[in-house]
């Protein structure tokens, strides 16, 4: 099976998503509606054969709405082909239907995603922080938490405090400019 | 052996006789049986393990024996990034050490943060320990520790080791 056979039986399947497909070197994206997320990785693993989850990660778009994207990295060990999927979710209802149930690795990289960016999964059986530990009041990866971090303290757990920077403060602008513009750097202010 | 021999002027012993200073001979045992718990929180620990292995060798300096509890150690070496995660876990073993205890901040990150300027690490090991030795080098080299641990040697051999122990030893050793 190749990309092509993959992408023409998916667009088949599920011929809604089949306008958002996305090409570049090689690669296939589709982004697929919120509610259909979990049939579409249902039917590419049961039926495609994408039996390996590469990565699930989160996506801030700071200022422009929908603000928050979760990107699926599959693999199919048959046919060693990769597909991505992405689905967005706006800034008021970060939450994405959970697939740990389809790949059990979504567990984990699910945790990340919302201790990192405070993306919810319904569904999820254990949906605790991963990296920073419980308690933690921020959402650290986000685009509008300074890089120096922020004060926070959990009695006997742990505890925060902004670090100093040279030249800072170090801030993400808020834009859907290219990354080369909105990526933290150090402003006259 | 005949009693008066006992008594009689032993040349054996005699000659070993060395007068000196409680306090010196104290330093002079602790600086050179100085047993590290070794703190290895990132890479800076395999420059450690490499210090103590056979072509450094920190075992010349009294320094080898590495003890995974902090019960039987004498030296902490904090040797690598200190998250917020680990620092209280890092301060609480420090506190089961029993005194005298020294800390070395072997590195970057343990001495300040090193490159991490984040929301997610501690600036410096100082921030919660009394820190003895600052070991500069992303990571330092294990002639650095070699050096480190030297230093701290020198720093113990000045200590007034029976004068100023902590308040709370000498009452409690009082009471």
């Amino acid at each position: 099976m190749t990309l092509e056979d993959v992408s023409s039986q998916l667009e088949s399947a599920f011929p809604e998503i089949a306008g958002t497909k996305v090409a570049f070197r090689g690669e296939i994206s589709y982004t697929v509606a919120r509610e259909k997320i979990v049939d579409v990785c249902q039917h590419c693993r049961d039926v495609l054969a994408f039996d390996y989850m590469t990565d699930l990660t989160g996506v801030d778009h700071f200022d422009v709405e929908p603000r928050f994207e979760v990107v699926y990295e599959l693999y199919g060990l048959p046919h060693g082909n990769h597909l991505r999927l992405k689905v967005f979710a706006p800034e008021g209802d970060p939450a994405v239907p959970t697939v740990s149930h389809i790949w059990p690795t979504a567990d984990w990289h699910e945790r990340e995603a919302y201790d990192m960016l405070g993306i919810t999964f319904p569904g999820h059986p254990d949906l605790r922080r991963i990296l920073m530990w419980d308690g933690y009041p921020y959402f650290p990866l986000r685009k509008d938490f300074p890089l120096e971090g922020k004060p926070s303290e959990v009695p006997d757990v742990a505890f925060t405090r902004a670090a100093p920077l040279e030249g800072g403060p170090f801030v993400s602008v808020p834009s859907d400019g290219i990354t080369k513009e909105r990526e933290p750097r150090a402003r006259h202010v | 052996m005949p009693v008066e021999n006992a008594i009689a002027y032993d040349t054996k012993i005699e000659g070993n006789v060395i007068i000196t200073r409680a306090e010196a001979v104290i330093n002079w045992m602790r600086k050179n049986s100085l047993w590290p718990m070794p703190m290895g929180l990132a890479c800076c620990a395999i420059e450690l393990m490499a210090a103590a292995s056979s072509r450094f060798d920190m075992a010349r300096f009294g320094a080898e024996v590495m003890r995974f509890s902090p019960r039987q150690s004498d030296v902490m070496i904090v040797a690598g990034t200190v998250t917020y995660k680990m620092a209280l876990a890092v301060k609480r073993i420090y506190d089961q050490m029993p005194e005298p205890k020294w800390v070395i901040a072997m590195g970057a990150c343990a001495s300040s943060g090193g490159m991490y300027r984040s929301y997610a690490v501690l600036q410096g090991i100082d921030q919660l320990l009394p820190v003895d030795v600052y070991i500069s080098g992303c990571p330092p080299r294990p002639e650095a520790l070699i050096e480190g641990l030297m230093k701290l040697q020198r720093k113990i051999e000045t200590e007034p080791s029976l004068r100023t122990q902590k308040p709370a030893i000498t009452e409690a050793l009082v009471s």
